[in-house]
C-alpha cells in the first residue's frame, strides 16, 4: 500500500510536533494498545518461522504424509495433493516473507532517503532531474515492470527478487522525504550547522535525518508490508524464487493444482491468511506509532 | 494551464520511453537468452539444426545489426503498431491478441476502481469521529487492504462460487457460448464477472476508507473548521467543507495507486481465468512469449499514463487554486 495520506500530509508540510525523546516515545509505545498488539502478532509470526526447521528433520517439500488429507494432530494444517505438510510449508514459507519484506523494504527505504534527502536539499538542477526520475518511476507500474524483469532473468533466490522489488518500490518515499528536507531546510538550526562548516552528508544525516526519524521508522513499516504483497504477488504468478517455500508459492500451487475444486481449503486459506496478518498487524502497528510520536492524535 | 500540462505531459512521455526502453534493453542485456530458450523449447533433436534455427530467430529479432540500428527499428516497428507475432497464439500478431482481452480487463478495472474510490471516500468520511463506526469499519478496512489481491479472490471463489454456488469461477462466459449480443450472454457475462469485480473492489475499498476517515480528521482540526464552528455552522456544513477538501488528497492518492490497482487486476484476473490482460500475462509466462509479454507490458503503461493524465484533468476541474495559480495569479 502506498499512503497516500502521510505523502500528503509530508507534501503539505505537516512535521510531527515536537520529535519526542527516544524514552518518551518507548514510554508511550509500551502503553499504546496498537502498537503492543501489532508487534505481538508480527513478532509471534516471525519466532514461528525462524522455530520452522527444528519441528522436523526433513524439507517442507518433502513427501511425508497422506495426500490430501485434513487437519489433524499429525498434520496440523493438514497436507496437499502431493503428501506434503502444509504447516511445515507455512511455517517455513514466513521466513521468505520476513526476510524479502526486510531486504525489499530496507533497500527501497534506502533509496527513496538518499534521493529524498539530496534532492530536498541540494535543490536546483539536481532536485530537478531527482524529481524527474522520481515521477517516471512514479508512474511505471511497478509490478509489471516486476514481471518483465522476472520473467527475463528468472529469478531464483528471495535476496533477488528483494533487490528488484526494492529498486521499483521507492518513489513515494522519495517524494515524502524531499518534501520534508525542503520544510527543515531553512530552519534555522541548519543554518547554523551550515555556518558552523559541517558537510552536507553530516548536516543531512545529524541535524535533519533525526527530526524526521519517527517519520522514517513509519516509512520503513509502510514499504515492508508493500515488498510482502509485491513478492506474495509475484510468487502468486509463478514467478517466485525456485529454492525455497513462500506463502506466494503455497497459494501458487494450491490453484496450479486445483486446490479449490478439490475442496482442501486447508492449503490456501493459511498462507493466504498469514500475510494478511502480517501486513494487517505491521499497518495497525504504524497507526499506533503514529499516535505515540504525533501527541495531537493520542486518544484520551 | 499550457505549463503545467506541458510539465506533466512530459514526464509521461518520459516515461513511456523509459518503458520502452527497458522493453528493449532487457532482452538484450540481462543474463538469460530468450534465443536459446525458445531453441530449447522447440527440443530440436537434431544438432545440426540449431545454428540455422538461431540465426532464423536472430533475425526474427532484428539481432544481426548494431545495436543503435536495433534501437531505432524497434521505435519504428511500434509506431507502426507492429510488436510482433505471438509465439502462443502462431501467427496471430500480438496487438491483435491483447485486443481482444483489453476489454474485459477495462470492464473490471474501471467499475472497480470509481465504485471503489466513491464508496470508500464516503464511508471513511462517515466514520471519522464517529466513535461506534470507527471501531468497526477502520480495523475491516485495515484487513481489508492488507489482503493480498490474489487471496481474497480465491476465499471468494472457493466460498461465493464453489461451495455457495452462487456464481461460476472460471472464464469470462460459459464455455458452451459464443459471444453474441443476446440478453441470455450479457447474464451470463455479468455472472461471471461479479466475484473478479467484488473481490477487486473490497480489498481497493479499504484502503480509501481509511486514507479518507483520516484526512477528515486532519481538516476538521484545521483552523477554518474551528472557525465555521465558532461561527455556529451547523456540523454538516463543516464536514461537507472538510470532505470537498479531502478529496482533493484522495484524487492524488488515485493517481499513486493505480498501477497497485492495475497490478491487482492481473492476479485476480488469473484466479477467475478471466479473459483479459492478467491471463495473457500469465498464457506468455508459461508459454516463453516473450512477443506477448512484452506487448501488453507497453499497453498496461500506455494505459496507467493515460488515466494519470484524465487525473490531472480533473484535478485542475475540481481545484480552483491550481487554476487560478495557471492564469498567473499567486497560488
Amino acid at each position: 500500500m502506498i499512503d497516500s495520506t502521510i505523502l500528503a500530509e509530508a507534501e503539505a508540510g505537516h512535521l510531527p510536533l515536537a520529535e519526542s525523546k527516544t524514552r518518551e516515545a518507548l514510554h508511550y509505545a509500551l502503553r499504546n494498545r496498537k502498537v503492543v498488539g501489532g508487534l505481538a502478532v508480527v513478532l509471534a509470526f516471525l519466532a514461528l518461522g525462524l522455530a520452522a526447521p527444528l519441528f522436523t528433520d526433513h524439507g517442507p517439500n518433502d513427501f511425508v504424509g497422506p495426500p490430501a488429507a485434513p487437519p489433524s494432530g499429525d498434520y496440523w494444517l493438514g497436507t496437499t495433493t502431493f503428501g506434503q505438510d502444509v504447516f511445515l510449508q507455512f511455517a517455513n514459507g514466513i521466513r521468505s516473507t520476513f526476510l524479502v519484506g526486510f531486504l525489499g523494504g530496507g533497500l527501497a527505504a534506502l533509496i527513496g532517503m538518499t534521493v529524498g534527502f539530496v534532492a530536498g536539499y541540494r535543490g536546483g538542477l539536481v532536485d530537478e532531474l531527482l524529481n524527474m526520475l522520481t515521477n517516471v518511476v512514479l508512474v511505471l507500474p511497478a509490478l509489471v515492470v516486476l514481471i518483465i524483469f522476472h520473467a527475463y532473468v528468472g529469478v531464483t533466490s528471495v535476496p533477488m527478487q528483494a533487490l528488484f522489488i526494492g529498486a521499483f518500490s521507492w518513489p513515494w518515499v522519495a517524494r515524502a522525504v524531499r518534501a520534508q528536507t525542503l520544510s527543515l531546510r531553512t530552519r534555522e538550526f541548519v543554518d547554523l550547522a551550515r555556518l558552523s562548516g559541517m558537510r552536507t552528508t553530516a548536516i543531512i544525516r545529524r541535524e535533519i535525518a533525526p527530526n524526521m526519524s519517527s517519520y522514517l521508522v513509519m516509512t520503513f513499516i509502510l514499504l515492508f508490508g508493500g515488498a510482502v504483497l509485491f513478492a506474495a504477488t509475484l510468487d502468486f504468478i509463478g514467478l517466485g524464487p525456485t529454492d525455497v517455500v513462500s506463502l506466494g508459492l503455497m497459494m501458487n500451487s494450491a490453484v496450479r493444482w486445483s486446490a479449490l475444486h478439490l475442496g482442501l481449503w486447508w492449503w490456501f486459506v493459511p498462507p493466504g491468511a498469514g500475510i494478511t496478518a502480517i501486513v494487517g498487524s505491521l499497518y495497525i502497528m504504524n497507526v499506533g506509532l503514529d499516535e505515540v510520536f504525533n501527541p495531537k492524535l493520542r486518544e484520551e | 494551464m499550457r505549463r503545467y500540462f506541458g510539465r506533466k505531459l512530459f514526464i509521461y512521455a518520459l516515461t513511456f520511453i523509459v518503458a520502452v526502453t527497458i522493453n528493449w534493453m532487457v532482452p538484450r542485456f540481462m543474463p538469460g537468452d530468450p534465443v536459446l530458450r525458445m531453441l530449447t523449447r522447440t527440443s530440436v533433436s537434431n544438432p545440426d539444426a540449431i545454428a540455422p534455427m538461431r540465426a532464423y530467430y536472430e533475425k526474427v529479432f532484428g539481432l544481426d545489426v548494431p545495436l543503435w540500428k536495433q534501437y531505432l527499428n524497434y521505435w519504428a516497428e511500434l509506431f507502426q503498431g507492429n510488436m510482433g507475432v505471438s509465439v502462443w497464439l502462431f501467427p496471430t500478431p500480438v496487438t491483435d491478441v491483447i485486443t481482444g482481452a483489453v476489454p474485459y480487463t477495462l470492464a473490471l478495472l474501471l467499475p472497480s476502481i470509481l465504485l471503489s474510490w466513491w464508496a470508500g471516500n464516503k464511508v471513511g468520511a462517515l466514520a471519522a469521529r464517529r466513535k461506534w463506526l470507527d471501531n468497526s469499519v477502520l480495523p475491516a478496512s485495515y484487513v481489508l487492504t492488507a489482503t493480498p489481491y490474489m487471496w481474497l479472490g480465491i476465499l471468494l471463489a472457493w466460498s461465493l462460487g464453489l461451495v455457495a454456488g452462487l456464481f461460476p469461477i472460471a472464464g469470462g462466459y460459459s464455455f458452451d457460448r459464443q459471444p453474441t449480443w443476446s440478453a441470455a450472454f450479457l447474464a451470463d457475462l455479468l455472472a461471471h464477472w461479479i466475484l473478479p469485480f467484488l473481490s477487486l473492489f473490497l480489498v481497493a475499498f479499504g484502503g480509501w476508507a481509511i486514507g479518507m476517515r483520516n484526512l477528515i480528521i486532519y481538516e476538521l482540526e484545521a483552523d477554518y473548521a474551528s472557525y465555521l464552528e465558532a461561527l455556529g455552522a451547523p456540523r454538516r456544513l463543516v464536514r461537507r467543507y472538510a470532505f470537498r477538501n479531502a478529496l482533493l488528497p484522495q484524487l492524488t492518492g488515485l493517481a499513486l495507486q493505480l498501477g497497485v490497482i492495475v497490478a491487482g487486476a492481473l492476479v485476480t484476473e488469473i484466479v477467475f481465468g478471466y479473459p483479459g490482460l492478467g491471463s495473457l500475462i500469465l498464457n506468455a509466462i508459461t508459454n516463453q512469449d516473450y512477443f506477448l509479454l512484452q506487448g501488453v507490458f507497453l499497453f498496461i503503461v500506455l494505459g496507467v499514463l493515460i488515466a494519470n493524465f484524465a487525473i490531472d484533468v480533473v484535478y485542475v476541474l475540481v481545484d480552483p487554486r491550481t487554476r487560478i495559480g495557471m492564469q498567473g495569479g499567486s497560488a
